[in-house]
């Protein structure tokens, strides 16, 4: 949750992923004129392909929104689809070679059995059972992206009611955590992004207010801001979750939770474009501007904003995975999203004692999906830091 | 010196009221008020109730008083007579529930700063003397770590090891056999034994943040004329670097408190959660899962005090350390 003020992120230490040598130098060998004539962004991007970190995890990112977006299409079965003798199922092998011989990608059906001295349920394979995986496979109906409903998954078991591929494993409801884990991502994913644009909304607003127009205004956004930062924001967010009621439906919780997050998340936005608005108003051209008789409103979006969108995107960048690790904390202490609405926070309340994750460690799994979201994000994050900064190369 | 503290104090004054404020919105928050729950319960328990008795029951706690008088009642309360207020999920003053619980979320919190402050400074030192050396690296990605996983998955995963491997089971303040025992050295021992974990996890979200601070901090020191001066006149390295860079490095970590502190209370529930401490945070979970508000919001408001309080400590010892802060007055 606390990760840190990016206020206090974006100093200019060199990230831990950005040492010297990928310091982007133009001016040397294969950078020719169109140096002299690319736009910022242009001079961005050439900066930031060279971050190879970033790139890769723009692209690892990428296909972790994509898989959640198409949960229906990727994951095999519904999130809410049961199946029984499976309860608590650890997660199964494909294999590709039976007796040595390759037969494509199958696996063997699993056989429940009673312990009969600890009374725990263990899973054997059982290899007289082969089921033979297939791509584009027809199995529950689920609704495209919520435009058209299909029964078509990207991958599957063909025949009727075959015993399932739990490649995650199942939960105590012997519900596939796989599935439930690409679904859980459309509401965690999409939680950070529209938390930080709602943030991003307020931040831009009350902070340009704030440091274009000083004064009393300015002194009192700030003592806002100083506050919000004070107060420690979960016990904050706990109290306000809860006066959420229960019985809401998933879609005005979701975006109550989201408000909520942002109330504390748009601080230190705030902050970012407060100190740019207010270095940027003394330089020369904005006077220059301002002398040739530009408006106000001319000289904010003309002249100042440009100066740092770049600084505006890599605050926002890093904010997401804040939003990210939030709504999980919230959700996984039963604050956040109830279910059976699926996110990876509610997936994780499984395993919430030592008892099931030492039984069933496989409940953890969508931990580290929100660990993997939450580092990408921090190192595209670093990526854009390294390639917005004009001076970069000179350090 | 004087003069600081108590400017500075004064501007403590509406902050506390804000809090205050806060916190009182947070308990009339709840659609439908206690009072009404409570009575509902009674009725189905099938104890006759008539309007009467629920008058008096709600007149007894003021929820038929405006908005403001409540408020006022309540501040009245914490301010004159030290009183939070009454729980009713345990039925219990707030403040018996706070006494039993407080101390320890104390305990844990500083001395999780403690901890991290142990473990940051001296590897920012080590960072910054040693750039671009592969335990910076290193020390820099686990700081990175630090700041990506969340402490509460940390906490589960890191207990479930210790129970895995190391059959050490973390939960609890003490292991269970010494429930009820008067306090004794072995006890003591699991004691310490059970707080490394959540201390080390509570502290590490403030750890990375500290480590890029003091090692981005010294790099600028170091690179100042005086140290090449000293250099230059044969001071011995050691000498030189803890002389000056590294005090004046410190002080802009000191001022971190005020951010560090609202993310180690906040850290605390969720770790004092899946660890099984009883702090203030299972209590505040369980006081907000049942809308006993005036729990709830006394904890925030309590918490939320601490840090601006703790803030407001880490100003007037920066300014101790640092006569440009005491003489440059307080503007900012």
């Amino acid at each position: 949750m606390s990760l840190g003020d990016p206020a206090v992120r974006q100093s200019n230490l060199p990230g831990p992923d950005a040492p010297a040598e990928t310091a982007v130098t133009f001016g040397g060998e294969e950078v020719d004129e169109s140096i002299y004539y690319a736009s910022q962004w242009q001079l961005i991007w050439w900066r930031f392909r060279r971050h190879r970190l970033a790139i890769v995890s723009v692209i690892l990112l990428a296909l972790i929104y994509i898989l959640s977006m198409f949960s229906g299409f990727f994951s095999p079965y519904s999130p809410g689809q049961r199946f029984d003798q499976y309860q608590q199922a650890p997660p199964m092998r494909v294999r590709l070679f039976n007796d040595g011989r390759f037969i494509g990608p199958h696996y063997f059906g699993l056989e429940r059995e009673l312990d009969t001295e600890t009374f725990r349920y263990e899973f054997v394979y059982d290899d007289s059972q082969v089921y033979p995986l297939r791509l584009f496979v027809r199995g529950e109906p689920y609704e495209f992206l919520g435009l058209f409903p299909t029964d078509i998954h990207f991958f599957g078991t063909p025949g009727e009611a075959p015993p399932p591929l739990l490649l995650f494993g199942a939960d105590r409801l012997g519900r596939d955590i796989f599935s439930r884990t690409l679904n859980g991502g459309r509401i965690s994913l999409s939680i950070g992004l529209i938390g930080v644009l709602l943030s991003f909304f307020l931040g831009v607003v009350l902070g340009g207010i704030s440091g274009y127009f000083g004064g009393v205004v300015d002194e009192i956004v700030q003592r806002m801001v100083d506050f919000l930062i004070s107060i420690p924001q979960l016990p904050l967010w706990m109290a306000l979750s809860a006066a959420l009621p229960r019985d809401w439906p998933v879609l005005r919780t979701y975006f109550a939770i989201t408000i909520i997050l942002s109330i504390v998340g748009w601080t230190s936005l705030a902050r970012v474009v407060r100190g740019k608005l207010l270095s940027l108003r003394e330089e020369d051209y904005a006077l220059a501007a301002q002398a040739a008789g530009a408006g106000k409103r001319r000289i904010i979006f003309k002249h100042l904003l440009p100066g740092f969108t770049s600084h505006l995107i890599v605050s926002i960048t890093l904010a997401v995975p804040g939003m990210i690790l939030a709504e999980t904390a919230l959700s996984f202490i039963g604050l956040g999203i109830q279910p059976p609405a699926v996110s990876w926070g509610t997936l994780l309340q499984d395993a919430q004692d030592i008892v099931a994750i030492a039984h069933q460690p496989w409940q953890l799994i969508p931990a580290i999906f929100v660990i993997a979201t939450v580092l990408l994000f921090n190192f595209i994050g670093d990526g854009l830091r390294d390639a917005a900064d004009p001076y970069s190369e000179a350090s | 010196m004087l003069e600081f503290i108590v400017r500075r104090s004064i501007t403590l004054i509406p902050i506390l009221w804000l809090i205050s404020i806060v916190s009182f919105v947070i308990i009339e928050l709840p659609p439908g008020d206690w009072i009404d729950v409570r009575l509902a319960t009674l009725r189905d328990s099938g104890i006759e109730l008539d309007d009467e008795e629920a008058d008096r029951l709600e007149a007894m706690y003021g929820f038929d008083l405006p908005v403001h008088e409540r408020y006022l009642r309540w501040m009245r309360g914490i301010v004159f007579d030290f009183n939070f207020g009454w729980s009713f999920q345990w039925t219990r003053p707030v403040n018996d529930l706070l006494a039993e619980r407080l101390p320890l979320t104390l305990l844990i919190s500083l001395l999780s700063l403690v901890v991290s402050w142990l473990i940051a400074i001296p590897i920012g030192i080590y960072s910054a003397t040693h750039q671009y050396s592969t335990p910076d690296y290193v020390f820099t990605f686990f700081g990175f770590l630090g700041l990506a996983i969340p402490g509460f998955l940390l906490a589960l995963v890191m207990a479930w090891i210790l129970f895995r491997f190391f059959g050490f089971s973390s939960s609890g303040l003490y292991d269970i056999s010494f429930v009820g025992e008067p306090m004794s050295w072995p006890k003591f021992v699991s004691i310490l034994q059970h707080l490394i974990l959540p201390l080390l996890i509570i502290g590490l979200a403030g750890t990375g943040a500290t480590i890029r601070i003091m090692r981005g901090n010294l790099l600028d020191e170091l690179k100042r004329q005086y140290v090449v001066t000293a250099r230059s006149k044969g001071v011995a390295e050691l000498r030189l670097l803890f002389k000056y860079p590294v005090r004046l490095a410190m002080n802009p970590v000191l001022s971190t408190i005020g951010w560090v502190l609202p993310a180690i209370f906040s850290g605390e529930v969720l770790v004092s959660l899946v660890l099984g401490l009883q702090t203030t945070g299972p209590l505040l979970l369980r006081a907000v899962l049942a809308q006993d508000m005036f729990l709830a919001g006394s904890i925030v408001l309590i918490l939320s005090a601490l840090t601006v309080i703790g803030t407001l400590v880490s100003d007037i010892l920066l300014a101790w350390l640092d006569p440009r802060i005491r003489y440059g007055g307080t503007s900012r």
